[in-house]
């Protein structure tokens, strides 16, 4: 197993633990800061959401609401292609990153998928700025062939505006 | 803090800031103007001091009491409607000492109470309330202590700006032609609203390279190749091309109209809206036929419209409709506040469709809108390189000009120039 290959085996989604889910999470973690963005798509659903709220609407809804990012699978497959590109010139040359993930909670399976909340700090440097993204992660969860995968991962803002960090350029 | 030294910093050159030489084809605007911590000093002044600024749509205040709180022109104002269901808009600062008054970005209230000494306003702005009001005797004009509203407030078509400027022309007059592309807007979408959900960012770069970008056509193509690519990954025919004509609307006002091969919510059809909403929306163009015949539907639904209103605010209808105001916080620096507007009562799928064409392009996570603020950054680094001191904006002098020209640009600068330097336009 290399250090980049994501989810250990698991049963099913009501024997998942904490510890499997931390796993999980770390090693997306550690593929976004790697930018192995092929590797990392493949950890969502075929009908996965990604969707990153308004600071100043935290429970804002895709569907009425405007958002900062609201991604299904077809979307999030060419944000990928998009930052793959040498032409996403926000983000050629790639940032650095570091994305850190804390406080996982496992919340009561519904159906077969576990939500999961948990906290983040990403930090990300470019030339000579510094920024950081604070917020919560909600995460559905599935097991797919023995595999955690990602139904939906909903990344809330905690910052009152992107004043300081400009535009959500990278993946959160 | 010991000061610095930079020399690269372009001090204002002696002679003129923005140079047109109409018998050569030559338009030139000095890079000090995006530079100098003098000459934004000078706009601070001379522009946002002396303009109509826009604060907000009515929509965001439906109900009396309703308000919202933000920073108009670097000054903190809230907009709040009143009993009578008035637009108010009132300095945010207490009367007495000084405090904050309005302390949330948005609600409603009856009542403004400043939480330090308990004095309470109105949503006339009329003071109400003083704790121990016989501790003034009977000399203090109480009447005289109300809220201070912001010296001009006017709204058309729903939007709502304000002037610093008592003596300011009407709101009318200053919108000169670009009253009736509000009206093409207003009148397409009909009961519209500022739907939820906020983008402010920020960009490191002077403020007037959103106002040239906003209108900038030439740029498109080369920047937004990953966009583009996205929309005919979606079943898009891009092959037909932009087509229009871009236009000074006066008072440094100037718009980009063109028809493009996207769809439009309202009201012209294609693939990417799917089967189910190509009934829905040959109706709301029947709708606009109707109302204001073939000639003016064709332009509210088939034709797009990027619009600049001098100084700061863009108006974007396009896949969705963008309404943006920046302001800058230093020469090298501004914020940025950006909302949607949509019909109030619009069929879902055909929201969500606007939501999708949005987000997709524009905003801090959208797949443009992050390579104009690197594009706009690059320049402002550009600038501080120094060597070269002119930039040029001469594209389509030579013609009448295309969307893809600059002459919407130069008729900004060109107010831009008269009201910082008092040159004739
Ligand atoms: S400053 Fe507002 S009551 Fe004193
Ligand atoms: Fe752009």
């Amino acid at each position: 197993m290399t250090a980049l290959e994501p989810a250990p085996v698991v049963t099913g989604v009501r024997d998942v633990t904490r510890a499997d889910v931390e796993d999980f999470l770390y090693a997306e973690a550690e593929l976004l800061d790697a930018w192995e963005l092929d590797t990392w798509i493949a950890l969502f659903t075929a009908d996965c959401r990604y969707v990153v709220p308004c600071n100043d609407t935290p429970e804002g809804d895709p569907t009425r609401d405007l958002v900062l990012i609201d991604d299904n699978a077809l979307r999030l497959r060419s944000r990928v292609e998009r930052l793959n590109s040498r032409k996403a010139h926000r983000e050629y040359p790639h940032s650095t990153t570091s994305h850190q993930v804390s406080n996982v909670r496992l919340r009561p399976v519904e159906g077969e998928e576990l939500p999961v909340v948990a906290e983040f700090t990403v930090w990300r440097f470019r030339g000579e700025r510094s920024t950081t993204y604070v917020g919560r992660y909600a995460y559905r969860l599935r097991v797919v062939d023995g595999h955690l995968r990602i139904a939906a991962k909903r990344a809330t803002l905690a910052m009152g505006s992107l004043r300081q960090v400009a535009d959500v350029a990278i993946i959160l | 803090m010991t000061a610095t030294f930079d020399p690269t910093r372009q001090l204002a050159p002696s002679g003129p800031l923005v140079e047109e030489d109409r018998e050569h084809h030559r338009f030139r605007v000095h890079r000090s103007t995006m530079t100098s911590p003098e000459i934004h000093a000078l706009e601070l002044e001379r522009v946002f001091g002396h303009s109509w600024l826009y604060v907000g749509h009515e929509s965001e205040i439906r109900e009396p009491g309703d308000y919202v709180r933000r920073p108009v022109g670097n000054r903190a104002v809230f907009m709040v409607r009143n009993k009578a269901g008035e637009v108010k808009v009132f300095h945010n600062s207490c009367s007495h000492r000084g405090a904050v008054v309005c302390r949330k970005d948005s609600g409603n209230a009856k009542v403004f109470q400043c939480f330090y000494h308990a004095w309470s306003f109105d949503t006339d702005g009329k003071l109400v309330g003083v704790p121990d009001r016989e501790a003034y005797g009977d000399g203090l004009d109480f009447g005289a202590l109300g809220l201070r509203p912001v010296a001009r407030v006017e709204s058309y078509r729903g939007f709502v700006f304000l002037s610093y400027d008592p003596d300011i022309m009407g709101l009318v007059d200053y919108l000169a032609g670009a009253a009736e592309y509000l009206d093409l807007v207003v009148d397409a979408t009909g009961d519209a609203e500022i739907i939820r959900g906020t983008n402010e960012y920020a960009i490191d770069a002077n403020w007037k390279l959103l106002a040239e970008n906003s209108i900038d056509g030439y740029h498109a193509v080369p920047t937004h190749d990953t966009y583009f690519k996205y929309l005919v990954s979606l079943g898009t025919d891009l092959s037909g091309g932009v087509a229009g004509t871009a236009k000074s609307l006066g008072n440094g006002h100037a718009v980009l109209e063109y028809a493009a091969p996207w769809g439009r919510p309202v009201a012209k059809w294609e693939p990417l809206f799917g089967e189910d909403s190509r009934e829905e929306i040959g109706r709301l163009r029947a709708d606009l036929v109707e109302k204001y015949g073939e000639a003016r539907a064709r332009r509210m639904a088939d034709t797009n419209r990027n619009m600049l209103i001098y100084p700061n605010l863009v108006i974007n209808d396009i896949m969705a409709i963008t309404v943006r105001t920046f302001m800058p916080t230093s020469a090298d620096r501004m914020e940025v506040t950006a909302w949607e507007m949509a019909p109030r009562d619009e069929l879902p799928q055909l929201r969500q469709r606007r939501l999708d064409s949005f987000l997709t392009f524009l905003g801090p996570g959208g797949f443009a809108t992050p390579d104009d603020i690197e594009a706009l950054e690059s320049c402002q680094q550009g600038f501080h390189s120094g060597g070269l001191e002119w930039n040029d904006l001469s594209r389509g002098m030579a013609r009448d000009p295309l969307a893809n020209d600059e002459e919407q640009m130069r008729a900004f600068w060109r107010q831009w120039n008269s009201q910082v330097t008092g040159v004739e336009r």
